[in-house]
């Protein structure tokens, strides 16, 4: 391996290190810290052996009185440094990690791509700084304490017979290069030879588990537990084999401790070094041996931080963040003015090939003027709603806001314009107010209550004995689902954007809550623009127009009255709807 | 949670490992042995060097030590990690059988999750605790019991030291919590996951960033986090003051045993051999305990994975019930007499009676959440009747072999699980001495052909997981395929065109239709267009079957 690839390959590290730059001197004090303990500990037992060794010669009490002091500072200072150390390290990694964290996420709030959705994916960015963490508390400080007492431990043999340290020197070599290099190239060949087989079989997990109702009623199940079983047995085999290889590396530690405090003895006896000092280069050599190998788990550490390094190294890389700092968003003015929004053609293609999720949409949405689109699940409602929040761009066509191109706007001020409720809303691991005041921080009590009533959480957060000030729990975990759907509900009313966007504003709650809901909502919006995304047709009488999509195409529009009359999806969807929910049935019309 | 640091269940269930755990308990008492003659040797060697010589047994008998420990320290890593894997495998299978043998009615929901992520990954969690702790386990045991002997042996009066302060480790450790050490490290791991609610920002990105909050988060992300940087010293803080008591512990009791053994020496009452031997042991008495407290917290996470593995693959199965011999053959009517199904929380059915005849079609419809797919859980046998029963043929359905009973249903889910297999494995689920002809025939009975036409590999393009993603809609036409192939008397269909934009829907339709056709049907419909070809009409709501009666639309209520 030559230098210039551990060098480039390094390239992640270097990205994510030049983020400890500020912490630079606690982190060299830590490093410091952690050699002087390791030192502190090899000085014990060498200085130890030198006490017992020349109290067999029978002196003098007092030429002892200097090591048995340093025996009892150096076993009490080993403790104490190992704590200020430790408490030292993570204080400095932790501070970085808070400007890893801030980095990480400034980049994703300004980058305009998606960020992570999936709960694995996220888990992952978490789990990747934390890499960083490891990077620095694991393998550097740990490296650079060892490589310092290695160094130090040669220099101070040296002075008393520089055979014994050169052999001390090639053992030490051993340890700390040739067996981590080794450790480090096994590690990687496990891991890859390993994730493949490994990826299978959760894989074959997810479709026993998930896919075990369509296993039972097929008759399949025996058969896929046997094909899942001889992959686990697979895998087990395999790592037997790998570990049995990997532990080799361990064993060859063992050897090289006592083969170089073998040759130390043999070469120091050889140069008549003095025999106290003989024993005390034997246990030296034996600590600093052992010391040296701690190489080798942090080289095995390393490599499994690699994946989750470089993935933190990409998301930090300069080019790929904007650099510019993130800045406030422009205060809310008071009243957001509603734009006249226009659909003209708008087509929309995730994929080149791909069906088109919109085809050729139009859609004229003037001030004060409420719509609903509804058609069935896949028609391309949710992307009418992302195009007009500019977070979808229009593969052809264009969508307008007074006159203006979508894209046009800055992405700080396109909130106040377009929004609300969209698909996916989040709920915050924060009080119902913080919340609620996200879309418009500035509100005042009165408003707060006044969006939860329409939304019809009022009631709800009157029960809870901390009122506004309940705490949400993980990702809304404490509500239910009605009540989570709700608080996102209040807060887009609250938000009150120009052009208010709700994507299926009462989906989580049954007909009769949804029926109750969507009209007090209604009503609170009446005189604002509002774009009603919903595949429930109840309570869409009062609204202006109706469009709905299929397939990404507008089959049918008008007012719920006419399109009742009409023969089509949507008076088809309205008559079993009807029954489904009131029990009575008209097949003629 | 279970807190022992061997769980005695798992010699019980993974007999394999037994033997591998025993070698590895004798490899323990082999280190410890090895550990002593090492010293032995070393203190020879370095005694005869005082004098200036080189005792040559000694050297080579260091030597032999040194290379003997290094076998162990391998055979030791070998050992642990094949039980790591052994059991591993092993509890995989149990897991994923435990699957099989309670129903798909036990697996449904979130601990489908749990079964996934622990048969998968999870378990590997265990690979620490093997190799990494329980090696140490045991030679906190064989060790210091080694030394002491050896050291009693060479001189009593240190030994008796060492036997007075050993008990000094675990009894200090307990008094400050390795368990509590533990849990604060645990803590430490979780609130660093959270990383100051770092997570949950990023998971909200959307919704900021549709409020136009995203910017102005980024100081709140790092007030946070820094709040979380406090708290966590704060723990740490605690935690590494345990570990240097320990370590303090430790150090003096060594000092304890030097002193006067220093000071003998001095007077001339001591060989420098033993006492030697004496410095070079002690330390070792020590360690191990300390080394395997350390290591408890990082095999947590293992040793969790082992007691969620053991308790849920253990877990009885229900009851199995009677095998009835009969078995209705050809057509048979089906009955729900007086059928209530009670979940945890919620009543799906109550009090449900209903005759199903031969070559019926029904339809059934009621919104979402009312009980109509409990209706056809009941007759695929994932969900049993909590009150009355269902029969078939006048069998009741928990005394029929479920196997052959299902190989006379076709099911066509809400949403049809794809496996990470090929499309033509996917639709041959079940049916795999399928002919190609039958194949392709129900291919384009389920109008998949265009949707094959489109894929790389056509019917052999791998699906799911790590394969090719199908739209709900084409997904939907799979699970229909697959219901073709069977050619099953009796079929299930849940809601079969939902996610079908029109143009599909049409096509799918008349699939349905031709499927239904001459058979026992009954399909949860939410479309008009699936009502118009079917026997009656049910309507479910809240627990309760009503037969619908249609009336003209002048004389709606």
């Amino acid at each position: 391996m030559s230098e210039r690839i551990v060098w480039r390959r390094a390239m992640n590290e270097r990205i994510v290190l030049r983020l400890a730059r500020p912490y630079l001197r606690r982190l060299i004090g830590a490093g410091l810290l952690a050699a002087a303990t390791e030192f502190a500990g090899l000085a014990l037992m060498a200085t130890a052996t030198w006490l017992l060794m020349t109290a067999a010669g029978q002196p003098p009490l007092d030429r002892l009185t200097v090591a048995i002091v340093a025996v009892r500072a150096l076993a009490v200072s080993r403790g104490v440094l190992r704590y200020t150390e430790r408490l030292a390290g993570h204080d400095a990694v932790l501070r970085l990690i808070t400007d890893v964290r801030a980095r990480v996420f400034a980049t994703l709030a300004t980058r305009r791509g998606d960020p992570p959705r999936s709960g694995d994916a996220l888990s992952r960015l978490v789990s990747d700084v934390d890499a960083v963490q490891d990077l620095l508390l694991r393998v550097l400080v740990p490296a650079a304490a060892a490589g310092l007492v290695s160094v130090l431990a040669v220099g101070l043999t040296a002075l008393v017979s520089l055979p014994a340290a050169l052999a001390l020197a090639v053992g030490l070599l051993v340890a700390a290069v040739a067996l981590p290099a080794l450790a480090t190239a096994l590690t990687r060949r496990a891991g890859a030879e390993v994730a493949p087989l490994r990826g299978a079989l959760a894989t074959d997990a997810v479709d026993l588990t998930h896919g075990a109702a369509d296993l039972a009623a097929f008759g399949a199940t025996s058969d896929a537990l046997a094909a899942a079983g001889r992959r686990a047995r697979r895998l087990a085999r395999l790592e037997r084999r790998l570990a049995a290889l990997g532990f080799a590396v361990d064993a060859a530690g063992v050897l090289v401790a006592g083969l170089t405090a073998g040759a130390v003895v043999y070469v120091a006896l050889g140069a008549d070094v003095d025999g106290v000092l003989v024993g005390v280069l034997a246990v030296g050599t034996l600590a600093a041996v052992e010391i040296a190998l701690a190489l080798v788990g942090a080289a095995r550490q390393w490599t499994g931080l690699r994946s989750g390094l470089a993935r933190v190294a990409h998301l930090l890389a300069p080019g790929d963040a904007s650099s510019e700092t993130p800045r406030d968003s422009v205060s809310a003015p008071a009243v957001a003015p509603a734009p006249s929004v226009r659909f003209e053609a708008v087509t929309v293609r995730y994929r080149v090939g791909a069906a088109a999720a919109l085809d050729g949409v139009d859609l004229e949405l003037p001030p004060g003027r409420r719509v609903a689109v509804v058609g069935p699940s896949g028609a391309g409602k949710s992307t009418l709603a992302a195009v007009l929040t500019g977070a979808v761009s229009p593969t052809a066509g264009r969508v307008t806001l007074n006159g203006r191109d979508v894209s046009a706007y800055p992405s700080q001020e396109l909130p106040y314009l377009v929004g609300g409720l969209l698909a996916e809303a989040y709920v915050f691991h924060a009080t119902v107010r913080d919340n609620m005041l996200l879309g418009s921080p500035n509100a005042d009590e009165d408003a707060l209550l006044t969006a939860a009533t329409a939304a019809g959480l009022a009631d709800w957060v009157r029960a809870q004995p901390d009122g506004w000030d309940t705490v949400v729990g993980e990702e809304g975990g404490q509500l239910s689902g009605g009540q989570r759907q709700r608080l996102a509900l209040a807060r887009a009313l609250l938000a009150a954007p120009g052009v208010l966007v709700l994507d299926e504003p009462t989906e989580g709650l049954d007909p009769t809550a949804a029926d109750q809901v969507l009209a007090s909502a209604l009503a609170a919006t009446v005189g604002h623009s509002v774009l009603l995304i919903t595949h429930r047709l109840s309570g869409l009488a009062e609204l202006d127009e109706i469009v709905v999509l299929d397939a990404g195409r507008v089959v049918q529009r008008g007012r719920h009255a006419a399109l009742v009359a009409t023969p089509g999806w949507y008076r088809e969807q309205w008559v079993l709807q009807q029954a489904a929910e009131h029990g009575y049935l008209a097949l003629s019309g | 949670m279970n807190r022992r640091p061997f769980d005695p269940r798992l010699l019980r269930r993974v007999p394999a490992a037994r033997r591998d755990l025993a070698l590895l308990a004798l490899l323990g008492v082999l280190a410890a042995g090895l550990v002593v003659a090492q010293a032995t040797a070393l203190a020879v060697l370095l005694a005869t060097a005082f004098t200036g010589q080189l005792d040559r047994a000694a050297l080579v008998g260091l030597l032999a030590t040194v290379a003997a420990r290094s076998l162990v320290v391998w055979a030791q890593g070998a050992v642990s990690a094949r039980v790591a894997a052994t059991v591993k495998a092993a509890l995989r299978a149990d897991l994923l059988g435990a699957v099989a043998q309670h129903g798909p009615g036990w697996v449904a929901g979130q601990r489908a999750g749990q079964l996934a992520t622990l048969a998968g990954r999870g378990l590997d969690a265990l690979d620490a605790y093997f190799t990494g702790y329980l090696p140490q386990l045991v030679l906190s045991v064989t060790v210091p019991v080694a030394v002491l002997g050896r050291v009693l042996f060479a001189d009593w009066s240190s030994a008796l030291i060492i036997a007075l302060t050993l008990p000094l480790i675990p009894i200090f450790g307990a008094l400050l919590g390795w368990q509590a050490q533990a849990a604060t490290e645990r803590q430490w791991r979780r609130l660093s996951l959270l990383g100051g609610h770092f997570l949950d920002m990023v998971a909200g990105l959307p919704t900021l960033r549709a409020f136009g909050r995203a910017r102005a988060q980024t100081d709140a992300v790092r007030r946070m986090a820094d709040g979380h940087r406090i708290a966590t010293m704060k723990t740490l803080r605690i935690a590494f003051l345990s570990a240097l008591v320990l370590e303090l512990v430790a150090t003096l009791s060594v000092a304890l045993v030097a002193v006067p053994v220093g000071i003998r020496l001095l007077g001339g009452g001591l060989a420098l051999q033993t006492a030697l031997l004496v410095l070079l042991l002690t330390p070792e008495a020590y360690l191990p305990l300390r080394a395997a407290g350390s290591r408890f917290h990082a095999s947590m996470e293992g040793l969790t994975a082992l007691d969620e593995a053991l308790t849920l693959s253990g877990s009885a199965p229900p009851a199995p019930a009677g095998r009835a011999s009969a078995q209705p053959d050809g057509p048979a009517e089906i009955r729900f007499e007086s059928v209530t199904v009670a979940y945890e929380r919620t009543t799906a059915l109550r009090d449900v009676t209903l005759t199903i005849r031969p070559g019926e079609r029904i339809a059934i419809i009621g919104p979402s959440g009312a009980g109509k797919s409990t209706l056809l859980n009941l007759l695929l046998g994932f969900v049993r009747p909590t009150d009355g029963r269902v029969t078939v043929g006048g069998i009741d359905l928990t005394e029929i072999d479920l196997d052959s009973w299902r190989r006379q249903v076709a099911w066509v889910p809400q949403r049809a699980h794809l496996f990470a297999a090929s499309l033509a494995d996917n639709i041959r689920l079940g049916t795999t001495d399928a002919t190609p002809a039958a194949l392709s025939a129900a291919v384009h009975a389920a109008a998949l052909d265009e949707v094959v036409a489109t894929l790389p590999d056509g019917l052999d393009t791998l699906l799911g997981e790590r394969g090719y993603g199908l739209s709900s809609g084409q997904r939907q036409r799979v699970a229909l395929a697959r219901a073709f192939l069977r050619d099953a008397p009796v079929v299930l269909l849940d809601e079969p065109t939902a996610r079908l934009d029109a143009a599909a829907e049409a096509v799918v339709l008349s699939a349905t239709r031709s499927l239904v056709a001459s058979r026992t049907a009954l399909l949860v419909a939410h479309r008009p267009a699936l009502l118009t070809d079917v026997d009656r009409i049910l309507r479910v709501e809240d627990g309760r079957v009503t037969e619908l009666t249609p009336v003209p639309a002048g004389e709606r209520p």
